[in-house]
C-alpha cells in the first residue's frame, strides 16, 4: 500500500469536508459540522461510504479488474443509457439513477470503467500504437461514454474523456493530435474575440508569408492553401455552432469567460461573483468560517463546483497555495505509481487516473478564477457529492490495489 | 520511442498549477477592487439616526424640538392579498393615485421587490392612529418613524431657519460624506449654521446580508458598530416673548428690529417683516408650502436684518461727528453755521455745536465737518487732498463694523458699502472726483450703504463707548454651554472712548427734546437715540431709529428699520422704545404707542 497517496488522498477529503461545512456555516444558526441537516453532515456519509468501497477494492482479486475490465465497462454504458429513459432529473440535468431518495449517477462511475476498458485493451497481447484500427478503436472507446454523457446534457462531464488522449500521448500517439485540438481551441476562442474578417485577413498573410519563406514547391503550396481554407472553414463553422447550435446558457458561459464584465449582473454573474470571493481573500484569507461571500450564497454551485472560492476567501493565497500542492503532489505521486508498475495495463489505468484528476482540477480551479469557461465539474475529493467521491476513490484504489500487487504480475511491456 | 513524454506531462501538469497561482496572486494579492467589491457586496451598513438637538431661548424656553413622523415602507415580495380597496379607504388615497404610486416604486433606481423601499412618506401622527391600528391587513407593509422638527411658537422664522432634505447640488457639493440622498439637513438660520453641532453624529451598525439582501446577523459581532450621538442642545441669546413682541409690532410691515445686549454681544430679538409660520416648513407638507412661501411678492424668507442693504440715513451722523472728534477737525464745541444752500435742513436752527446739530439733525453741520475732515490740507491738490483724507475717513468707519459683514452666526450676511478712494475711482470711471461730488455720504445718504444688523451693532457700540463684540444668535452650544469663541472677542474701534460720551449726551438730547422726544421719550428711563429719515425718492422715506438704554450700564441697544414709512421719529422710533419696555419693564406703560405702531398708519 502507497501510504504517501493514501496520506493525500485522505488530507484531501478531509479538507474538503470543513470546506462544505464552511459553505453552509451559518453563525446564527447553531448545527453541528455532523448535522445531516448540513451538506457536512451528508458527506461524512458519503466519506463513510468511500471507506467501505476502498475495503471492497482492496479485498477484491487484482486480478478482477483486468479480467473484468470491459464487463464493467459494457455495464457501465448500459447504465448510461438507461439515465435519459428512466433517470431522474436534478438541478436542469437528468443524470441520477435511483431508487426513492437514494441516487448516483452513473456518469461519475463511466471514468474509471472508461479507464479500465482502455487499459485493458491498451495492454492486451499484439497492441501497438501506431496501428491506425487501434487507434479507431480507443477513441470509439472514449467516443460512446461521451456521447451518452452529452444526451444527459452534461458537457461537463463528457469533456472529461477527451483527456485520453494524454494516455494515448504516453503510450505513443502522435502528439499532432493534442497539438491540432489545442490550435481548434485557440481558433474557437480567437473567432469569438476577433470578427471574422481580420481573422481572414491574418490567416491569409501566414500563408503568403510562409510560401513566401519556405522552398516554392507545387506540393508545399498546395498543402499550405488548403490547410488556410480548412482554418477558414473552422472559423466559420465555428461561428455558426456558437450562435445556432449551442444553447444559449452554453453561449453565455464561452461569452462570460471572454468578458465576465460584460454583463455581471447576467451571464458574467458566476465568474464575477467566484473572482470577487476569491479575490477577497487576500493573502492569509479571512480565516476559517469568516468568509462572507461564500456564506450569504452570492456564489452559486458553493459546494460543489465552486468549493474553491471558500479556500480562496477563506484561507487566501497560502490556503489556495496548500491545497494545489497537495493536488499536485497527488497527481506526481499518481504518475509516480503508474511508471513503476511492471505492466502496461497497469501503468495505462495510472496515467488515465492522472489525467483524469488533472482534468477535473485544471478546467474546476480555471474557472473559479475566470481562465476557462463554467464547465460544471467538480474538485476530485473536494466536491460535496457522493458519487462524485466514490467515483474518485474507485479511480484512486483501483490503482493503489493494482501497486500493492506489482511485483506478481508478469512483465509484459 | 516515448523518451521523455512522461517528464512532459508532468510538466504540464506543474506549469498549470504556478499559473493558476500567479492568477491568484493578481487577484488575491495585487487587486484590491475585489475586496471592496466583496464587502459592498455582503455588509450592508444600516444607519443609526441620531436626535437632531433642541433649540432654547435665553430663558431656557424650548424654541424647536422633534416630533416624530411616519413613513410608510413596503417589502414588494412580501405583499399578499392586497386589497387595494381598503388600502385606499385606511390611507385616503384614490384607486389613481394608489396606481401611481406603484409606478412611481417601481421606476425608483433602488428599487428592490426584497428590500423594504419607502412608499409612503410624512404620514402625521392622526393618519398614524389610523394606519397602526390597520396595518396588519397589509402584510408587506411597514411604517417607520423618523423625527422632524417643530417649533414652540410662530415666532423668530428667519433667525432660527428650517431642517428639510439635502438637495441633489448641496449633496454633490459635500465633501464630508456624511450627508446621503434623503438626510436631512438645516437650510438656514441658526439651523444651517450649527448644523455640525445639532445633527450629532450617526451610528452605523453593519449588518450582513445574502445575495437576496435578507439579513443575516451583524457583521464581526458588531465590534465596529458605532452608536448615534444625539445631536447637542443650543441656547439662542433670543429672548422669546421680546422676540414675539417684536413680531407681533412688525405685523403687516416691511422691515427688521435688531435688540441687542450690548455688554455680551447677544442678540436678544431679531425680526424680520414680513415673516412665516415656521411650522409651515416641516412634516408633511413642506413641499407645496415651501413653494407658497418662498413665491411671495413680499419675500418671507427673506432675511431683512442681514440680507437688507439700505442707506444709513441720519443715524449716521452720529459716526460723523466720532470720526471728526477722533481726527480733530472739531471738537464738541465747535459750531457750523446751517447753511442750507448746499445741502437741505430741517426745524429752526441757525448755528449749533456738535450737540444740537446731533439733537436737531443738522445737514449743514455734518457736510462742513466732513468737508474739514476730508480736506485737511495735507496736499495742495484738491483731489489728491480729498483721497487722503477719504481713506483715512474710510479706516474709521470700517472700525464700527461697517463695510463688510459682521460675522452673525448665520449664513448670507451682506456687508453693506463704506465707499473708498478705489470705489470711487471705479464709480467714476477714472475720471477725478473731489469732496464736492461725494459730499452727501455726510448725512448718510449716497453711496452708503449698510444692513440693519450693523446699525444696531452701532447703537451697541456706542452705549460700550468704543467697542462691539460681534452680535450673534447663540450663547451656549451643548454640555459646556459656551458660545463660539470668535463671540467673546472685543473689536475696538479706532475712536477715543471718551468721544462717545458726546455722543452719548446728544442721543439723551435727541430723545429729550430733538427729533425723537414725542414718541421716544420714557419715564424714569434715560434713552439715548438717534432718528433717520432714508431717502427713497418718490416712494415716502424708510423710517430709522436706533437707541440703547439705559444711558448707564446699558442693558439694550436696538435699530428699527420700517419700509416707506416716513420719519425715523414716528414708527421707527415707536416701535424701538417699544422694545425697550418691553425687554427692560415687561410690558409698555405708553398703550397709546403700542396702538399707534400696530394702527401702521405712519405716513398722515
Amino acid at each position: 500500500m502507497d501510504w504517501v497517496t493514501v496520506a493525500l488522498y485522505a488530507s484531501i477529503v478531509f479538507m474538503g469536508w470543513l470546506n462544505i461545512y464552511a459553505v453552509t456555516y451559518d453563525q446564527n444558526a447553531e448545527i453541528s459540522i455532523f448535522s445531516l441537516q448540513l451538506n457536512s453532515g451528508r458527506q461524512l456519509l458519503f466519506i463513510a461510504g468511500a471507506i467501505i468501497i476502498i475495503m471492497g477494492i482492496l479485498i477484491m482479486d487484482m486480478r478482477f479488474y483486468e479480467t473484468f475490465g470491459y464487463v464493467i465497462y459494457g455495464f457501465i454504458m448500459f447504465l448510461l443509457l438507461l439515465v435519459p429513459i428512466i433517470g431522474k432529473e436534478v438541478g436542469g440535468n437528468k443524470a441520477w439513477l435511483g431508487v426513492g431518495s437514494f441516487g448516483v449517477q452513473p456518469s461519475e462511475f463511466a471514468k474509471f470503467a472508461t479507464a479500465l476498458a482502455v487499459a485493458k485493451y491498451m495492454g492486451s497481447v499484439g497492441f501497438r500504437m501506431d496501428q491506425l484500427r487501434n487507434q479507431v478503436i480507443l477513441f470509439i472507446m472514449i467516443g460512446v461514454p461521451m456521447l451518452l454523457i452529452l444526451l444527459q446534457k452534461d458537457t461537463g462531464t463528457a469533456l472529461v474523456f477527451t483527456v485520453f488522449t494524454v494516455v494515448y500521448f504516453r503510450e505513443g500517439m502522435s502528439p499532432m493530435l493534442i497539438i491540432m485540438g489545442i490550435i481548434a481551441a485557440i481558433i474557437f476562442i480567437l473567432t469569438l474575440l476577433v470578427d471574422e474578417k481580420y481573422l481572414f485577413i491574418g490567416i491569409g498573410v501566414i500563408l503568403v508569408s510562409a510560401i513566401m519563406l519556405g522552398r516554392k514547391k507545387l506540393k508545399r503550396i498546395g498543402l499550405l492553401t488548403a490547410a488556410a481554407v480548412l482554418v477558414c472553414g473552422v472559423i466559420v463553422s465555428v461561428d455558426y455552432v456558437v450562435n445556432n447550435v449551442l444553447k444559449p446558457h452554453q453561449q453565455n458561459r464561452v461569452k462570460a469567460l471572454i468578458n465576465p464584465d460584460a454583463d455581471p449582473l447576467g451571464f458574467g454573474w458566476n465568474v464575477t461573483q467566484s473572482k470577487i470571493a476569491i479575490g477577497s481573500g487576500g493573502f492569509t484569507g479571512k480565516g476559517f468560517l469568516k468568509g462572507t461571500q461564500t456564506k450569504f450564497d452570492f456564489v452559486p454551485e458553493q459546494s460543489t463546483d465552486f468549493i474553491f472560492c471558500t479556500i480562496g476567501e477563506e484561507h487566501g493565497w497560502l490556503g489556495s497555495l496548500f491545497i494545489m500542492s497537495l493536488f499536485i503532489g497527488l497527481m506526481l505521486r499518481v504518475i509516480f505509481l503508474a511508471e513503476r508498475q511492471k505492466n502496461r495495463f497497469a501503468r495505462v489505468y495510472g496515467y488515465a487516473v492522472a489525467c483524469i484528476f488533472f482534468f477535473h482540477f485544471a478546467i474546476n480551479i480555471g474557472m473559479t478564477i475566470g481562465l476557462f469557461p463554467v464547465i460544471g465539474i467538480p474538485l476530485p475529493f473536494f466536491s460535496y457529492g457522493g458519487s462524485g467521491l466514490w467515483g474518485f476513490t474507485i479511480l484512486l484504489f483501483i490503482l493503489l490495489k493494482l501497486d500493492i500487487h506489482r511485483s506478481q504480475v508478469l512483465q509484459r511491456m | 520511442m516515448n523518451e521523455g513524454r512522461r517528464e512532459i506531462i508532468q510538466i504540464v501538469f506543474v506549469l498549470v498549477a504556478v499559473v493558476f497561482l500567479i492568477k491568484l496572486f493578481f487577484i488575491q494579492v495585487i487587486d484590491s477592487r475585489y475586496k471592496q467589491l466583496a464587502d459592498s457586496n455582503a455588509i450592508l451598513p444600516e444607519v443609526d439616526y441620531p436626535v437632531r438637538g433642541l433649540i432654547k431661548d435665553r430663558n431656557g424656553k424650548l424654541i424647536v424640538y422633534n416630533t416624530p413622523e411616519f413613513d410608510l415602507k413596503i417589502i414588494h415580495k412580501e405583499v399578499k392579498n392586497f386589497d387595494s380597496t381598503r388600502f385606499c379607504e385606511v390611507f385616503s388615497k384614490t384607486p389613481q393615485e394608489l396606481r401611481l404610486l406603484f409606478k412611481e416604486l417601481k421606476a425608483r433606481r433602488e428599487y428592490s421587490s426584497v428590500k423594504p423601499t419607502i412608499f409612503l412618506t410624512k404620514l402625521s401622527t392622526l393618519d398614524f392612529a389610523k394606519i397602526q391600528d390597520n396595518i396588519d391587513e397589509f402584510p408587506g407593509f411597514y411604517i417607520q418613524a423618523r423625527s422632524t422638527r417643530a417649533y414652540t411658537a410662530k415666532a423668530g422664522a428667519n433667525a432660527i431657519g428650517y431642517v428639510s432634505e439635502i438637495s441633489k447640488t448641496k449633496l454633490d457639493r459635500d465633501k464630508t460624506g456624511i450627508y446621503k440622498q434623503g438626510d436631512y439637513i438645516g437650510q438656514s438660520g441658526i439651523e444651517a449654521y450649527y448644523e455640525e453641532f445639532l445633527r450629532g453624529q450617526r451610528g452605523v451598525r453593519f449588518k450582513l446580508r445574502n445575495v437576496d439582501g435578507v439579513e443575516k446577523g451583524s457583521y464581526n459581532n458588531g465590534k465596529i458598530d458605532t452608536l448615534s450621538i444625539p445631536g447637542q442642545d443650543i441656547t439662542t441669546t433670543l429672548d422669546f416673548d421680546l422676540q414675539e413682541y417684536g413680531e407681533y409690532l412688525m405685523n403687516g410691515k416691511a422691515g427688521s428690529i435688531i435688540a441687542i445686549e450690548p455688554s455680551s454681544g447677544e442678540i436678544l430679538a431679531m425680526v424680520s417683516g414680513p415673516s412665516y409660520d415656521p411650522n409651515l416648513l416641516t412634516g408633511k407638507n413642506y413641499s407645496s408650502n415651501f413653494v407658497l412661501i418662498s413665491n411671495d411678492t413680499l419675500k418671507p424668507l427673506f432675511n431683512r436684518p442681514l440680507m437688507a442693504q439700505y442707506r444709513p440715513g441720519s443715524i449716521f451722523k452720529i459716526a460723523q461727528a466720532m470720526v471728526a472728534l477722533q481726527e480733530k477737525v472739531i471738537t464738541p464745541e465747535t459750531r457750523f453755521r446751517c447753511d442750507r444752500s448746499v445741502i437741505n435742513c430741517h426745524g429752526p436752527h441757525t448755528n449749533e455745536d456738535l450737540r444740537g446739530a446731533i439733537t436737531h439733525s443738522c445737514n449743514p453741520y455734518f457736510h462742513a465737518a466732513l468737508r474739514r475732515m476730508l480736506n485737511k490740507g495735507v496736499s495742495n491738490n484738491p483731489f489728491d487732498d480729498t483721497r487722503i483724507g477719504l481713506e483715512e475717513w474710510n479706516k474709521h468707519i470700517r472700525s464700527f463694523g461697517l463695510g463688510k459683514p459682521l460675522g452673525i452666526d448665520l449664513p448670507n450676511e451682506k456687508g453693506g458699502l463704506v465707499p473708498s478712494p478705489a470705489y470711487y475711482d471705479r464709480a467714476y470711471g477714472g475720471r477725478p472726483w473731489k469732496f464736492s461730488n461725494i459730499y452727501s455720504i455726510a448725512i448718510g445718504e449716497g453711496e452708503n450703504l449698510v444692513v440693519p444688523l450693523q446699525m444696531a451693532n452701532f447703537a451697541a457700540t456706542i452705549a460700550n463707548k468704543g467697542y462691539y463684540i460681534v452680535p450673534h444668535l447663540v450663547k451656549g452650544i451643548g454640555e459646556a454651554g459656551k458660545p463660539l469663541p470668535k463671540y467673546t472677542e472685543k473689536h475696538y474701534t479706532t475712536i477715543d472712548s471718551t468721544y462717545f460720551r458726546v455722543a452719548a449726551d446728544a442721543m439723551q438730547a435727541v430723545v429729550e427734546s430733538g427729533t425723537g422726544s414725542y414718541r421716544g421719550k420714557l419715564q424714569d428711563l434715560i434713552v439715548c437715540g438717534k432718528t433717520g429719515s432714508v431717502q427713497n425718492e418718490p416712494r415716502p422715506d424708510h423710517s430709522v431709529f436706533i437707541a440703547y438704554a439705559p444711558k448707564e450700564n446699558p442693558k439694550i441697544a436696538v435699530s428699527v428699520y420700517v419700509e416707506f414709512s416716513g420719519q425715523g421719529a414716528r414708527a421707527a422710533a415707536s416701535i424701538a422704545t417699544l422694545m425697550i419696555e418691553k425687554y427692560l419693564y415687561g410690558a409698555t406703560k405708553r398703550p397709546q404707542i403700542e396702538e399707534y405702531v400696530l394702527r401702521g398708519k405712519f405716513l398722515n
